[in-house]
């Protein structure tokens, strides 16, 4: 029995016969003529607006404001929840959570990791972003130090992105031009809080991702 | 070889048909094979037919997604443009596999990863168990898959003494029931929320008691059944939506962040992904995930998508596995006029739209690829002899809509004539009786003359109409008056009046 | 023009009406009509089945007989059939070519660039929405499968329909619904065909037509059937026939005209 490699090679050769193009070559003309770019720059109004509207119809939380005021929108946030404890990526800007109250922060990051256990205890996360695409509602965050672990955003029940508004592109190609940068990196493109069509093909809200995303947009 | 899936050649017992109800909640069972179980597509369509609350369920559901994809995607657009280039990236992955796979396999390795190639579901069931046991966990976590559900991956498990939990919450439903899928996205759409409340009852240990059929108390008890598994699993399975062979990149896309806790969370991380899921480079991903959530949940974008190369050292699981799989796909590939049915990105558009499946459900298709996809996915997987290429009217519904434009109907076509081709030698009284008429019809249509005679015949029929319709016809004439008149033949031909009047010039 | 008429095997053997309908139209409109005595079917049956073999000699006839208009003899070819048009546009090349019958396969492709479906014909090469019909009757239109999807006819076949003096143009609810004919369909799969169909039959009698229209009889044949057996009293005719009807010369809902010249 050769092995499963050598022969499934094979099979996939012998399939394609003679239509198998020398290697390194694209064998059919891939027409892209879909819109590579969006018709305002990014962190245009038009944008900005387009993404409130889809975030906001897939029930996230959008606050927009300016980076002065970004913390005390974070101390109401966590305040709302009622959050007693916030886990924040190590790369994330200390001043951000400089208005907290009567909230234990703690950090997390690739080198200091804490448990899923312990992330079930917290009651929300702070992260920033990588970049947001505004027809399509989505934040994508690549696991940079102001992002954190994956586990960080997904095991707290309330998720508070920062997305400054110059990261906010218009369509999907734009966001993937940008990430292709670093295409190794973890991804996790979020759009809205978690939801779930299985049931009548009713969407609801929250299931086992955060349950409550909100959306600092600041300028 | 010898054997296809691991099963043996003959199949004595084809599983349960869909019209069999075993157990209190209707599921179906477990089938030996999941890609070709339960009775003929038309005896089994006609079980699913009878079944009103079925029908009612199907009707409202994929009506729901209908006008949901139809609202999204007429938002964009430049949507015929993102067609045209998924089609001809996924044409191009083809022609270029082998190459694109080994590409693939050297970027996951030179992150971390590792991969392995198995040539059927035995094959891929045998590395999986391998690997959890040398973890020596006894319940992995489980993403939803096609490709695990087409090996039937968690029935081989148990046969090892390791608990496969499935995390969708659909799939969760269907697990729950002893069912089996019936949609490729909504596994449990032939289930209402009543339906759902009742399963969850009986069947989860941790279920509330006083559970409605609300839908958010049935996600919500879904979630915290899970809870616990997510944060202690050792070991998660998933499949794959697309692999970038440039980047060695994998793409999961999900809602229920389900995914996300399987494919973050455990230390060890396994993903059986079918050879044809490939797209040439990370840059591709900007078509399809554009096309997959508007075409497949009809949202602009699916809740969560997670993407992941290799290992990430502090970051999610720190060991990574790699299943590479045929079991079958190469058969497709070898057929050129079939072979684009490996372009299928999953996202289950054709079912939503198909008028046969919205009235027959999934389970007819004895397939855990039902529809038009698996109509022509099927059959050529299998290599066997099938009715599937016959569950459809040709109405070109799927074709219409399919994000890579895969011409179903076409392919249905091409599979009939292979059909007809494997009833050649076929001892099949009704097999023989086609071919009869057909041979007998070409002759008659092939030659004016002749067809003039022949297009006088049904006046015959006219002895037996009344008020200008034929209400009962002998067999096979019976199987059109079963359900509709036959409108009275007329008294002369087209042709004839036409040789009449030019006579009379 | 000189335009020859494919009347499709179905409606030459069952519906002549049809056809007729197509000469009285297109002569109305001060057109030649041509009828090629040689055709017979255009192969489709046989090629959906996946009797391609058998469907080879169905295929050349038709070829051949109207291979006349790719040398310019005729201007076009008409077919009162969305369908049968469709197997021709789509299928018959593949066939030849499956054949090896390569040159007839490059006739099967000048024949088909000049074959036309009856809306097609009037609303894209004659130029005519308004044909001076007269047919004072509550009508719904079914757009048919192959009509809709593999042809494009789009609204033609209603535009059409919206200039016939005296018609009221009823909407049927999921119009672009399967009625679930389909061929050899409604007898292989004769029960999900028979749900499909009743479906149909509802939403046609919900619309409160008296006559339901569309430009295929074969999937009319199935429908009507159905509006028979139901006993709902709605008629069903072929577009043609009611862009045939006049003031002068009118066609009744489910008229055969059988005595008609």
């Amino acid at each position: 029995m050769s092995d499963a490699r050598t022969e499934i090679l094979s099979r996939i050769r012998t399939a394609l016969g003679s239509s198998t193009p020398e290697p390194g070559t694209v064998s059919t003309a891939v027409p892209r003529e879909y819109r590579s770019l969006g018709d305002h720059a990014p962190g245009a109004a038009e944008v900005l607006d387009l993404l409130v509207d889809r975030l906001e119809d897939y029930k996230a939380r959008v606050h927009r404001v300016t980076a002065a005021d970004l913390p005390a929108l974070l101390a109401r946030l966590l305040a709302e929840v009622p959050a007693s404890s916030v886990v924040v990526p190590a790369g994330v800007e200390g001043a951000w959570l400089g208005a907290l109250a009567d909230v234990e922060v703690r950090t997390d990051s690739r080198e200091a990791p804490l448990s899923a256990t312990e992330l079930d205890g917290i009651d929300a996360v702070v992260t920033a972003a990588r970049v947001a695409v505004a027809e399509t509602g989505t934040i994508v965050l690549d696991g940079e130090p102001d992002q954190g672990r994956r586990a960080v955003s997904l095991v707290p029940d309330v998720h508070v992105c920062v997305v400054r508004t110059d990261q906010v592109v218009q369509t999907v190609p734009e966001a993937v031009r940008l990430l292709d940068a670093d295409p190794g990196r973890p991804q996790t493109w979020i759009s809205g809080p978690s939801a779930t069509s299985d049931i009548e093909l009713d969407r609801v809200e929250g299931v086992h991702g955060p349950r409550t995303l909100h959306v600092a947009l600041v300028s | 070889m010898s054997t296809f899936l691991g099963m043996p050649a003959t199949r004595a017992g084809r599983g349960p048909s869909p019209d069999a109800a075993p157990g209190t909640l209707g599921g179906v069972g477990r089938p030996e094979d999941p890609l070709h179980w339960g009775a003929t597509f038309p005896h089994a369509a006609k079980a699913a037919l009878a079944n009103e609350q079925l029908r009612r369920n199907l009707g409202n559901a994929t009506s729901t997604i209908r006008s949901k994809r139809a609202r999204v995607v007429g938002e964009v657009p430049d949507w015929e443009a993102l067609r045209d280039a998924g089609s001809a990236i996924k044409t191009d992955v083809m022609a270029r596999l082998p190459e694109l796979l080994e590409a693939l396999e050297r970027n996951v390795t030179a992150r971390g990863g590792v991969v392995h190639w198995a040539r059927d579901a035995a094959e891929a069931n045998r590395i999986v168990a391998g690997i959890v046991r040398e973890k020596q966990a006894d319940e992995v976590v489980k993403v939803k898959s096609m490709a695990t559900q087409e090996i039937g991956l968690n029935e081989a498990l148990a046969e090892e003494g390791i608990a496969a939990v499935e995390t969708d919450l659909a799939e969760l439903i269907v697990q729950l029931a002893d069912d089996m899928p019936s949609h490729i996205l909504v596994p449990a759409i032939h289930r209402n929320r009543t339906e759902i409340r009742d399963i969850f009852l009986e069947r989860m240990a941790d279920a509330p008691p006083d559970l409605t059929d609300v839908p958010h108390e049935l996600a919500m008890a879904a979630r915290a059944h899970l809870r616990r598994k997510f944060l202690s699993a050792k070991v998660a399975i998933s499949g794959a939506n697309f692999a970038v062979a440039d980047s060695g990149t994998l793409a999961v896309v999900e809602s229920e962040g389900n995914g996300r806790m399987c494919l973050t969370l455990p230390e060890t991380l396994i993903t059986v992904m079918g050879i044809e899921k490939l797209v040439p480079t990370y840059r591709d991903l900007e078509v399809f995930l554009q096309l997959l959530p508007r075409s497949s949940t009809g949202e602009r974008m699916n809740p969560y998508t997670s993407l992941w190369t290799g290992v990430t050292p502090g970051d999610g699981p720190q060991e990574f596995h790699l299943v590479l799989l045929d079991n079958g796909r190469t058969k497709v590939l070898a057929d050129e006029a079939g072979r684009s049915a490996l372009h299928c990105i999953r996202c289950s558009a054709c079912l939503n739209v198909c008028p046969v499946y919205e009235r027959v459900g999934g389970h007819a298709y004895g397939s855990v690829y039902p529809g038009p996809i698996g109509a022509i996915l099927t059959p050529q997987l299998t290599g066997e002899k099938s009715d599937l290429p016959y569950a459809s009217t040709l109405c070109g519904a799927c074709y219409q809509v399919c994000p890579v434009k895969i011409d179903i109907p076409s392919i249905l076509v091409e599979l009939r004539a292979r059909e007809v081709e494997l009833a050649g030698s076929s001892p099949d009284a009704a097999d023989r009786v086609w071919k009869a008429a057909m041979k007998a019809a070409s002759y008659a249509m092939a030659d004016g003359a002749r067809f003039r005679r022949a297009a006088r015949l049904p006046r015959a029929l006219r002895a037996i109409s009344r008020h200008g319709v034929i209400r009962r016809l002998p067999f096979p004439g019976s199987l059109w008056t079963r359900s509709r008149d036959l409108m009275e033949p007329p008294r002369q031909t087209f042709r004839d009046w036409w040789a009449e009047r030019e006579d009379d010039r | 023009m000189r335009i020859a008429l494919a009347a499709t095997c179905i409606a030459d053997a069952m519906f002549p009406q049809a056809p007729k309908a197509v000469v009285t139209l297109l002569e109305r409109l001060g057109h030649e009509v041509v009828f090629p005595a040689a055709q017979a079917c255009c192969g489709q049956m046989h090629v959906n089945t996946g009797y391609l073999a058998e469907a080879v000699p169905v295929v050349r006839n038709h070829v051949r007989t109207f291979a006349p208009v790719a040398d310019g003899e005729w201007d076009a070819v008409v077919v009162p059939s969305g369908s049968c048009t469709g197997s021709i546009r789509h299928q018959q090349k593949m066939v030849l070519e499956r054949a090896g019958l390569s040159s007839e396969a490059r006739t099967a492709t000048a024949v088909s660039a000049r074959t036309y479906e009856l809306s097609e014909l009037l609303v894209d090469v004659l130029g005519v929405t308004d044909v001076g019909a007269w047919f004072p009757h509550r009508v719904t239109y079914h757009p048919t499968c192959h009509s809709l999807r593999m042809l494009g006819v789009g609204d033609k076949p209603e535009r059409l329909l919206r200039a016939v003096e005296g018609l009221e143009l009823l909407p049927l609810e999921q119009a672009e619904g399967c009625c679930g004919f389909g061929g050899t369909f409604s007898l292989k799969n004769a029960d999900t065909s028979a749900a499909m169909l009743d479906d149909k039959v509802a939403d046609v009698v919900g619309t409160g037509a008296e006559v339901l229209t569309a430009g295929d009889w074969s999937c009319l044949m199935h429908i009507g059937g159905g509006l028979s057996r139901g006993g709902t009293g709605v008629r069903p005719m072929h577009l043609a026939e009611i862009l045939a009807s006049t003031r002068e010369a009118p066609v009744h809902p489910g008229d055969r005209q059988e005595v008609a010249r």
